[in-house]
């Protein structure tokens, strides 16, 4: 029993620091009504394929093209001839808009969590390796992030995207190339903020390697600004992808992606506005709530911010 | 403070070597064919192999690099290199890639300036506003058109005013062209937005933290009008962050143009980018991010050397810095 003590412990000291920070995130109620609101996009991206077959969302019926939000029409769909609502209307290929926004959503939540992932790893490590070993280091991985950075976002993508081909795999390359210099710049920061502190001498003199120390001493202690930027560039990075898309650099129709499905409608917007709303507010709503999100928890993270 | 400018100056060249590096390399690694394009499909393999030489493709990379920068001698297909200001020649429309940059820049600059000038009239006296009278109804409407601004795609933001304004209200028309000023307000408009929502919130969060400062509890104290509180005491010390995002909007907004300029079918050099991207026109390429390159870091610059004269202390405190040095 003794050995599971301070197990126990350290589990109810994380019980109470959570409580904490859920007592302050709580207050804010357009974060919690976000949070809320991009875990209802979630179930809806995972259980896209049960709301809306993926075959269903992207076959033409062009009988059906152009219907007003609401309509009813004879879909011929599997061999079949069933009547289905468009709650959302249809396209100019006559399929689903609420369908496709569905799958849409799927897309760009993979792309969001992706993108951010990859930076994140590639971004903090090259921060965390110039931040703490300082040096040559540093100035290296520093002055290729100038570069980079002087280099417009928008246009890298394309460029990365049009070097490379045009494959989901290389918009999510594209993308999170362009986040990891933020990465560098926040990690690199906090880490030169934190790794003087004694704690982290204390953990140098009782003989601790650096993994060690940036693992376990370090980290921990820098976790919250990273989890802020990356809650913010989650929502940044799925305006991303849908401008690359809009731009023919992206996921490319049938595929349903909010950016494409934009791109196709442009010409159009005229007689079908539906087809310009449904998916704008999609991201909208998406990056809004992301970024109102990553507000809350900077808000509930960083006492210096607290009002 | 000149010595400061001439070093920042010369810091220019290794970022520029590192720009045209990386943008060389990932033209390098493009799928494309120059000679191939030239030529046409049915070209004999003879044909295809003397123009590769004579483009000078069949090189090492690093000997392209250098010729790309120090020149490359041919009688058709040669240029001086970037060194000595020359770019060569497109590979599609065969024009001096120097001269289209050129051409089409100004109308960038043209959209890229009304877009920050409009965003700055509109959000430094709502934020002011919002700051004044924190959490009010006014703050909020602003706050959550802030937060929408900068939400918002800038494509979409586009399509909803060309569907509003020029298909339907008929006031401006859909396409932009740099002679007529109506049609350039639907897209310094569109522009704008992400620009406005970022400087609003900027000026509001550096105005609160400056009316909380003692300096201004005790100008109110001395029974000073609270115009000049709000005016002379708090905004001039606020302006500063704020100038910094608007300095890197300014940038942006020149490289970012590329959606905006591409739905308004606007000659700008981000519309003139993406189609060398799509026609995979490599010096074309290369010649237009090296110059937003060089547009940006010198904006950066200027932002700099800005904040002497808004705010002394930062002279004084820079100056300190390189005596210490």
């Amino acid at each position: 029993m003794t050995q599971s003590l301070p197990i126990s412990r350290f589990m109810k000291r994380q019980a109470k620091n959570i409580s904490q920070f859920w007592r302050q995130f709580s207050r804010n109620k357009l974060a919690v009504a976000s949070l809320i609101l991009v875990f209802v996009f979630a179930l809806i991206a995972i259980f896209a394929d049960v709301l809306y077959s993926y075959d269903f969302v992207t076959s033409n019926s062009l009988e059906n093209a152009l219907l007003k939000p609401g309509e009813k029409g004879i879909v011929f769909y599997q061999e079949k001839e069933f009547e289905h609502t468009f709650i959302l209307g249809s396209d100019n290929y006559g399929r689903d808009i609420l369908g496709r926004l569905v799958h849409g959503a799927r897309v760009s939540m993979i792309i969001g969590f992706a993108t951010v992932a990859m930076a994140l790893a590639i971004g903090g490590f090259l921060g965390a390796l110039a931040g703490y070993k300082g040096g040559l280091f540093d100035t290296l991985i520093m002055r290729i992030t100038d570069i980079v950075l002087s280099i417009p976002t928008i246009l890298m993508s394309i460029a990365i995207v049009a070097a490379l081909g045009n494959s989901f795999f290389n918009l999510l390359i594209a993308i999170s190339t362009s986040m990891i210099p933020g990465y560098i710049r926040i990690v690199r920061a906090s880490i030169i903020s934190v790794k003087d502190q004694e704690f982290v001498e204390a953990a140098r003199c009782i003989g601790a390697r650096d993994l060690r120390i940036v693992i376990k001493h370090i980290i921990p202690n820098i976790t919250s600004p990273v989890i802020v930027q990356s809650t913010l560039n989650i929502g940044s990075s799925i305006l991303w992808a849908s401008a690359l898309s809009f731009l023919g650099l992206g996921i490319l129709p049938p595929k349903p992606e909010w950016g494409n499905m934009l791109s196709e409608a442009r010409e159009f917007i005229q007689y079908a506005p539906h087809l310009l709303f449904a998916p704008g507010l999609a991201i909208l709503l998406t990056v809004l709530a992301y970024n109102l999100i990553g507000d809350g928890l900077r808000d509930a993270l960083d006492p210096k911010l607290k009002r | 403070m000149f010595r400061y400018i001439m070093r920042r100056v010369l810091m220019l060249v290794p970022v520029l070597l590192g720009v045209t590096f990386i943008v060389f390399s990932l033209m390098y690694i493009t799928p494309s064919d120059p000679a191939q394009m030239m030529l046409g499909a049915n070209a004999s393999p003879a044909a295809y192999r003397q123009m590769r030489s004579d483009m000078g493709l069949d090189k090492p990379f690093l000997v392209q690099y250098a010729h790309f920068l120090f020149g490359y001698k041919h009688p058709v297909f040669g240029y001086k290199g970037l060194v000595f200001g020359d770019l060569g020649r497109s590979y599609v429309t065969n024009r001096n890639v120097f001269e289209l940059i050129l051409t089409s820049f100004p109308n960038t600059l043209v959209l890229a300036t009304g877009a920050l000038v409009l965003a700055l009239i509109l959000a430094i006296p709502i934020g002011i506003i919002s700051a004044i009278k924190p959490y009010s109804a006014v703050d909020m409407v602003f706050t959550v058109f802030a937060l929408l601004g900068a939400s918002m795609p800038v494509f979409w933001i586009a399509m909803v005013l060309i569907y509003t304004f020029a298909n339907n209200l008929r006031i401006f028309p859909a396409m932009a062209n740099p002679g007529n000023f109506s049609s350039l307000v639907l897209p310094i408009v569109t522009l704008s937005m992400y620009s406005m929502a970022i400087i609003m919130r900027m000026t509001r969060s550096s105005m609160l933290d400056v009316m909380q400062q003692d300096y201004i509890r005790t100008a109110r104290v001395k029974g000073m009008d609270e115009k000049v509180v709000i005016f002379k005491h708090a905004l001039r010390n606020a302006l500063i962050p704020v100038v910094t995002v608007a300095g890197l909007q300014f940038g942006s907004l020149l490289g970012g143009a590329v959606l905006t300029e591409k739905i308004f079918s606007y000659p700008g050099l981000g519309s003139i980018m993406v189609d060398a991207i799509y026609q995979k026109d490599t010096p074309q390429i290369l010649g237009s991010v090296c110059f937003v390159a060089v547009t940006f870091t010198i904006i950066n610059l200027l932002v700099d050397i800005l904040y002497g004269f808004i705010d002394p202390r930062i002279k004084s405190a820079f100056t300190a810095r390189k005596k210490r040095k």
